[in-house]
């Protein structure tokens, strides 16, 4: 326990802004695997236990879509699209059969693909740690914000969180199809019954979902290294965001998400070899005061 | 109602006759150590008798997970912290307290009490999905420790430099063959309670609480103290298993701590079915020779596994010992009708 780190970081104006940055992009990543983990628990009221193997599809995809064509922007939509095809195909060639059977089935089936996706990402890619670098077009001097220091990459990252968490929010509340996916995540039978194809939105949701694991995965491929199994270590953090904020709840995920950044980067100061520790700490006590999470409904 | 559900095939009647059924199943036992016992007089495979205490290990692991999934309900996905602190208590308490062994064996199961009443008393409150993560969260917590923590547990490089096994009671667990019997003998013992457990009336309370939690609390029983009480049970049983793979490969790895011992421990009760007691039992059988023959043939054994955990959670459906038992359950009914 270091807790003169911590108190002389949190007086000093540099040191706080650089730890609430690196925070700030913790939070961001964990939030996109998050929400996409809580929409479709919303919706199709099962837990993608697979969901880490999105993340690590986004960042092996956008990893050698850059190294191809050498666009970071093709590089994210590659993260992110190709995922979300491989959401699809899960989603309805797998997840599907096991809708409403027990909990234990639906871990299994996630359980399975868990140990095909990291053993076919080793496969293709090797087992050895691997590295995407930088894109060239953030290799700038970082910028000093009250004596901290901030890579300008890091802002483009939590404004594309920011971003993705805007249009989502907004496209639930206020479109047309956000108004049917609320409706069948209320009452499928009856959202089919009035004629509208709820495989294919679940489909699409779960679509949605793998594809904002692979959006964060794509935009974390350059500040972290990518090594099979990556995936899980985000599964469980994700994992604990949305128990936190409470299952189903967007707002939930953004708050959730950005509490275990923060609690990750000033703990790392304070409690450096308990860093892990708190975060699991900060959930036991979350659960025990309100077992529905911060923003859930009702009781789980 | 869910579809694993253990205990079906020992129907209601049983009750009448308890007391046979119990002098039956210490009978089983006693032939099953006798035999187990005498296995290497008639083999001398190294190899054969290796594969035996490894399926003392896991199996004691795989049956109280049972306990859990199959007559509570209740999906844990973190049984294996306990398979871990087991395998860890034993091997620091016999490397830096150098105790006997039945001092650090009953001290360690002491240890691993106390944790699982905590875990379990802050779990067991929550239902399906939650508690299956939660428990995974907790045993990644421990994980994380286990690999932080380096200066007492050795980190990722595990507890080295063997654990000290010295005699007692005229048993030398150093002896291979000694540790052979011994890990029967807790193999058939443990099994043998928890078959108790299973049948006894907290057992049927157990199915109760998993057929109908509400209407179980409604006849007046505490449904929180029940699931904790198996919750802390299991996590036991779990832990001895954890101590026999301690003691087999004189050491103590986070791997024994990892999820991936709790998958394999929920594929292990899908794969020999939960309907009989003995199918975890017989799924550890199945997954070990499967194991052992897919990584002798290629590197990828996670894609093979998995498609083999898919062919049965989509396919089949069901695993090995409940089609054994539905095809028993048909030949009696047939029998009946003719008779």
């Amino acid at each position: 326990m270091d807790l003169d780190a911590l108190t002389g970081c949190l007086v000093t104006s540099a040191c706080l802004v650089t730890q609430t940055t690196s925070g700030l992009i913790i939070g961001m990543l964990l939030f996109l695997v998050a929400v996409g983990l809580t929409l479709i628990f919303g919706v199709l009221k099962v837990v993608n236990f697979s969901h880490g193997a999105f993340y690590m599809f986004g960042a092996y995809f956008a990893m050698t879509a850059y190294q191809a064509t050498g666009s970071f922007a093709l590089a994210m939509l590659a993260g992110a699209i190709g995922t979300a095809i491989i959401g699809l195909v899960f989603e309805r060639g797998f997840m599907s059969r096991v809708y409403g059977r027990d909990v234990l089935m639906q871990l299994l089936v996630c359980y399975a693909f868990v140990l095909i996706f990291d053993d076919v990402v080793r496969m293709i890619w090797g087992p050895e740690f691997k590295s995407m670098g930088m894109p060239a077009a953030f290799q700038v001097v970082p910028l000093f914000i009250a004596g901290g220091v901030v890579p300008p990459y890091y802002l483009l990252l939590i404004g594309v969180a920011l971003a993705a968490a805007l249009v989502l929010g907004l496209g639930l509340a206020r479109t047309r199809i956000g108004k049917v996916i609320r409706a069948a995540a209320h009452n499928p039978g009856m959202v089919s019954a009035l004629g509208i194809n709820t495989g294919l939105i679940y489909g699409g949701v779960f679509a949605l979902g793998g594809g904002l694991a692979g959006l964060a995965g794509a935009l974390a491929a350059p500040v972290r290294s990518l090594t099979p199994g990556m995936g899980f270590s985000v599964l469980i953090e994700s994992f604990i965001v949305t128990v936190i904020g409470g299952m189903g709840s967007i707002l939930g995920a953004l708050v959730g998400a950005l509490l275990i950044g923060l609690i990750r980067s000033f703990g790392s100061l304070g409690f450096p070899l308990f860093t892990e520790g708190l975060m699991y700490l900060f959930m036991v006590i979350v659960l025990v005061s309100r077992p529905s999470g911060l923003f859930g409904k009702e009781v789980a | 109602m869910s579809e694993l559900q253990a205990g079906q095939g020992t129907a209601l009647d049983v009750r009448a006759d308890t007391k046979s059924t119990r002098y039956r199943d210490v009978l089983i036992a006693l032939a099953a150590f006798v035999i187990l016992a005498l296995l290497p007089a008639f083999t001398g495979s190294k190899f054969l008798l290796d594969f035996v205490i490894r399926c003392a290990a896991y199996g004691l692991f795989a049956t109280s997970l049972n306990l859990l999934v199959g007559y509570t309900g209740l999906t844990s996905f973190g049984h294996g912290m306990f398979f871990g602190l087991g395998a860890y208590g034993f091997g620091l308490m016999m490397q830096k307290a150098g105790v006997s062994v039945p001092v650090a064996f009953v001290s360690t199961l002491l240890i691993v009490l106390v944790f699982a009443a905590v875990i379990g008393a802050i779990c067991v409150r929550l239902k399906e999905i939650y508690f299956a993560f939660v428990t995974l969260a907790f045993q990644m917590l421990i994980h994380s420790t286990i690999l932080s923590w380096v200066s007492f547990t050795g980190g990722d490089q595990g507890l080295r430099g063997g654990i000290p096994r010295p005699p007692f009671l005229g048993i030398d667990l150093s002896n291979h063959l000694h540790l052979y019997v011994f890990s029967c003998a807790l193999l058939v013992l443990g099994l043998l309670l928890m078959r108790q457990i299973a049948q006894s009336p907290f057992g049927y309370t157990l199915r109760m609480i998993r057929d109908n939690a509400t209407r179980a609390s409604f006849v007046g029983i505490d449904v929180y103290r029940a699931k904790l009480t198996i919750f802390v049970l299991a996590a036991l049983f779990a832990s001895v298993g954890g101590m026999i793979m301690a003691l087999f490969v004189s050491g103590a790895y986070p791997e024994f701590a990892y999820w991936t011992i709790s998958g394999e421990g929920i594929f292990i009760n899908m794969l020999g079915g939960v309907t009989t007691f003995l199918g975890p039992m017989v799924g550890t059988v199945l997954l070990l020779i499967l194991n052992d023959t897919v990584t002798r043939l290629t590197e990828y054994h996670g894609i093979v596994l998995g498609i083999v955990i898919l062919f049965f959670a989509i396919g089949l459906r069901k695993g090995l010992m409940d089609f054994a038992w539905e095809w028993y359950v048909q030949r009696r009914d047939a029998a009946k009708e003719r008779g």
